[in-house]
């Protein structure tokens, strides 16, 4: 006999630029990214995370909540939460996050899963496309205090508080067991994301947070007064809270740049032009010339 | 960038666009009313119109990234068949699985049993999108007319019991309609349907052939329920929910639409219940099946051509040959602007069309239930719109099904040698596309449906309305050859209908209906230059092409030749 209980999740989810499609004018000069050139996109691994909390909430119930830290736009990406499936979103924005490496970040991850209350299980991508360093989940763990499961491929089973899962390693697999609650960062081979229901987005599609009532009113022009607005999406649980570091109760030394020890020590920009290019005929010699080469540069192999 | 075959395509958003729901939509929605009892239900028509925007853009994302991708793998793996069951190929299923969770199943039903109430022009556009992606899918996710006839005709137990579930997608349906000896002429249909009277129960026993997706869920079977009769008016609609006394004794090994499973089935003493009235199953019941399935094959045709002109597109540019590029070549050049302009004429007509449904529909069910607030204007309304949706939908059916063949073809003219390769999605496309004329109708039967229609001045009220209407002054020319070919049209349709011979009414019938098709089809083109400054050019190479053909056709109606015929006889014995 095995307890099913609900399981209650949260699942922290980053909005991130679209570096698979990096073009020409996305770097600047002097090394940094220009953001603007690149479309912002859910962090790809964050999707199969909200997709294993969604498959967890389909096999024993329970609610699913997205937490996510970011700027007003990154609503974005709660309301595709939404779409997908999400009971809850919540928004954490504030300048003084602004400049947060991952420590400061998982400071007020911590505080913001703290405030939330009871959960069984903190979700979150290995990493993030930008940063690509996977800290922020297991910093997330240490600082609440719970265990973790990295590189977490498949949940076999959640029962009796405690939760059995795969992990992808380079070599294979593990299996793992653990207490309840735990965190796990969740990597890309674990599931196929879900698309969005269309029912859900037709029901959904007006989730806002005070910020984009402005934008909201422009697009629906039914909405007089944003007072009218709000009460119209309160009325329906349209309303996606915004959290500042006052309402987690998040101090200002440990968050934002001032609570980020990470340095940047230096940057390298590396161009790559193509120069030139080389023919290769349609010959086997050629053909075979070429694959040892690009074998010899590390290029392939 | 993700793959979206939807917001890829300015040709149907515009079409979206321009799309004018708001007489159908005050029906269809109740008054905007169901906004207070279901989440996502309209409060308004600019929310249905971004609904509709929604919907769209999820079927085009799915298709564009999960199901195109894998439509080479579903033709080549097929539907399989063993022991008596019948499952669809891995692809397939995916994608069924991946409408199922973006909840698209149950488009046109109401909102009561878990639809998504769209309309019937929206419909034939998510149509349009999936077939585009993998034809012989759409056989599966565009058959849900059989969903909205048990809204419209079922017992309420039957439709309480089968219609959240098909709704939901964890019932598939199938129209089980044809027999080895009953296929274009349905009237000699054989199945056997008996009613114990003791019981009040019916049961079915006979085979039906050539049954698409013949092992769903929930059916309507066509069958012969007045014992002794033999024409169509001792047929009655049946619903069957599949159990073991349905047996699939195979499946077709088909040419193209692999994907799909086309199934022979028997029937052994399989528990049914009567759908509307006795007597009624072929002329109202399968008649209203079949128009909004012809609608469905006009949509499949215009997808499956959309993929062919887009694979043609792309060779053009990436072939070079005498050191250029091919497609700047004037004969490649020719079958490029063809396809483009036969494209958005044939889409233009496929909105119309649908349109037109949707306000016999509305108008239909609302004078049924007794809410039209003026019945005589709500009577006439519904007596336009029934005889132009008549009258177009064999017209779009037979109309986008030529034209998605004709396009393949000349895809694959662009392609040359490669494109005959079956590495190539055109060689896949041509033979996907050939069904499509040839299902739900024939040509030659939508000519047959049409021509009556046509023969009666059916259009002229819509022909009326758009030589009156005001127009771009740089398009003076092309609207001055349209009010000489409506002229030319209508002299045609008045000659043929003063043809005492039938046979030679029947006989040339497909020619006024070309030449229906393409003066429609380019009045639509010219209305479209008013709101979109790039139609311009495509209303002028339509009506280039077409003007000198429309006036040959119709002198061949005029003439009316009896020697063809008279040569039947004597060169065919």
């Amino acid at each position: 006999m095995t307890d099913s209980r609900p399981i209650h999740s949260v699942v922290l989810v980053k909005q991130v630029p679209d570096t698979h499609n990096v073009t020409g004018d996305v770097m600047t000069k002097d090394g940094t990214m220009n953001r603007n050139a690149l479309p912002a996109i859910f962090n790809p691994e964050d999707l199969n995370a909200l997709e294993m909390a969604l498959e967890i909430k389909d096999r024993f119930g329970g609610t699913v909540t997205v937490i996510t830290m970011g700027p007003p736009k990154a609503a974005n990406i709660l309301r595709e939460s939404l779409f997908r499936g999400a009971d809850k979103v919540i928004l954490l924005t504030d300048r003084k996050f602004a400049g947060a490496d991952t420590l400061a970040t998982s400071v007020v991850l911590q505080k913001a899963v703290q405030k939330l209350g009871q959960f069984d299980l903190v979700l979150c991508g290995r990493q993030a496309i930008d940063g690509d360093t996977a800290q922020v989940g297991p910093q997330t763990a240490e600082k609440l205090g719970i265990p973790q499961i990295t590189y977490a491929e498949s949940i076999i089973d959640i029962a009796d508080g405690k939760i059995t899962a795969q992990r992808a390693l380079d070599s294979g697999s593990e299996i793992v067991r653990c207490t309840l609650p735990c965190l796990l960062t969740v990597v890309g081979s674990a599931n196929t994301p879900r698309p969005a229901s269309v029912r859900r987005q037709m029901a959904r599609k007006l989730s806002a947070t005070p910020n984009e009532y402005a934008a909201l009113r422009t697009q629906w022009p039914e909405f007089e007064t944003d007072e009218q607005l709000e009460a119209y999406l309160v009325a329906n649980d349209l309303k996606i809270a915004v959290w500042t570091a006052d309402d987690i109760g998040a101090t200002e030394g440990s968050i934002g740049l001032a609570g980020s020890p990470t340095q940047v020590h230096k940057i390298n920009f590396v161009v790559l032009e193509s120069t030139e290019s080389k023919t290769i005929s349609p010959t086997p010699e050629a053909i075979a010339a070429m694959v040892a080469e690009l074998v010899h540069e590390y290029i392939v192999g | 960038m993700s793959e979206n075959f939807f917001l890829d395509n300015p040709d149907l958003q515009f079409r979206l666009e321009q799309l004018d729901l708001r007489e159908v939509l005050e029906f269809k929605e109740k008054g905007y009313s169901e906004a207070a009892v279901y989440p996502g239900a309209p409060r308004n028509y600019p929310d249905a119109k971004d609904n509709y925007r929604i919907v769209l853009g999820v079927m085009g994302e799915i298709c564009g990234e999960i199901v195109a991708p894998r439509a080479a793998e579903a033709d080549d793996e097929g539907a399989h068949f063993s022991d008596g069951v019948v499952t669809y190929a891995a692809a397939t299923q995916d994608a069924i699985d991946a409408f199922r969770q973006a909840e698209l199943f149950g488009a046109m039903l109401p909102r009561e049993f878990g639809g998504l109430n769209l309309p019937e022009s929206v419909y034939s556009m998510l149509v349009e999108i999936v077939s585009r992606a993998e034809s012989g899918l759409m056989t599966i996710y565009g058959l849900q007319e059989i969903a909205d006839m048990i809204e419209e005709y079922a017992s309420d137990e039957d439709k309480a019991r089968v219609l959240p579930r098909m709704a939901r997608g964890e019932a598939s349906g199938a129209m089980i309609l044809t027999e080895a000896d009953a296929g274009s002429d349905l009237g000699a249909v054989a199945t056997r349907a008996t009613l114990d009277e003791a019981t009040g129960k019916w049961h079915l026993n006979g085979v039906k052939r050539f049954i698409t997706n013949g092992l769903a869920d929930v059916s309507v079977v066509l069958a012969r329920s007045e014992e002794g009769s033999t024409d169509a008016r001792g047929l009655s609609m049946f619903l069957v929910e599949k159990d073991e006394t349905v047996k699939i004794r195979r499946i077709e090994h088909k040419m193209g639409i692999k994907s799909s499973p086309t199934c022979e089935i028997q029937y052994n003493n399989t528990p049914a219940t009567l759908i509307g009235k006795r007597r009624f199953g072929l002329m109202r019941y399968a008649m209203n099946l079949m128009n909004g399935a012809r609608l469905a094959v006009a949509a499949q045709a215009l997808g499956i051509a959309e993929a062919a002109y887009r694979e043609a597109d792309d060779y053009s540019k990436e072939r070079i040959q005498f050191g250029k590029p091919i497609r700047v070549l004037p004969a490649v050049g020719r079958l490029l602007l063809s396809m483009k302009v036969d494209l958005e004429a044939t889409r233009a007509l496929l909105s119309e069309t649908s349109r037109w449904v949707d306000l016999w529909k509305v108008y239909e069910k609302a004078l049924n239930r007794g809410d039209a607030p003026d019945e005589s204007a709500a009577r006439a309304r519904l007596k336009q719109a029934q005889t132009l949706a008549e009258t177009m939908t064999p017209m779009v059916k037979y109309c986008s099904t030529e034209m998605g063949n004709r396009v393949c073809y000349q895809s694959m003219q662009v392609h040359g040698g490669v494109g005959y390769m079956h590495e190539f999605n055109i060689e896949r496309l041509f033979r996907d596309v050939r069904i499509t004329n040839i299902y739900e109708g024939t040509s030659q039967l939508q000519v047959v449906a049409a021509i009556g229609k046509l023969l009666n001045h059916s259009l002229d009220p819509l022909l009326a309305d758009w030589a009156a209407a005001s127009y771009p002054a740089d398009m003076t020319a092309e609207r001055a050859i349209l009010g000489e070919l409506t002229g030319v049209f209508q002299a045609a349709a008045v000659a043929l209908k003063a043809q005492p011979e039938r046979d030679r009414v029947d006989y040339y019938a497909c020619d006024l209906v070309d030449c229906a098709v393409w003066l429609v089809n380019s009045w639509l083109l010219l209305r479209d230059t008013n709101l979109l400054e790039s139609k311009k050019s495509v209303a002028r190479a339509y009506i280039a092409s077409i003007a000198p053909r429309l006036r040959a056709s119709a002198e061949v109606v005029v003439g009316a030749n009896p020697v063809p015929l008279e040569a039947i006889p004597v060169l065919l014995g």
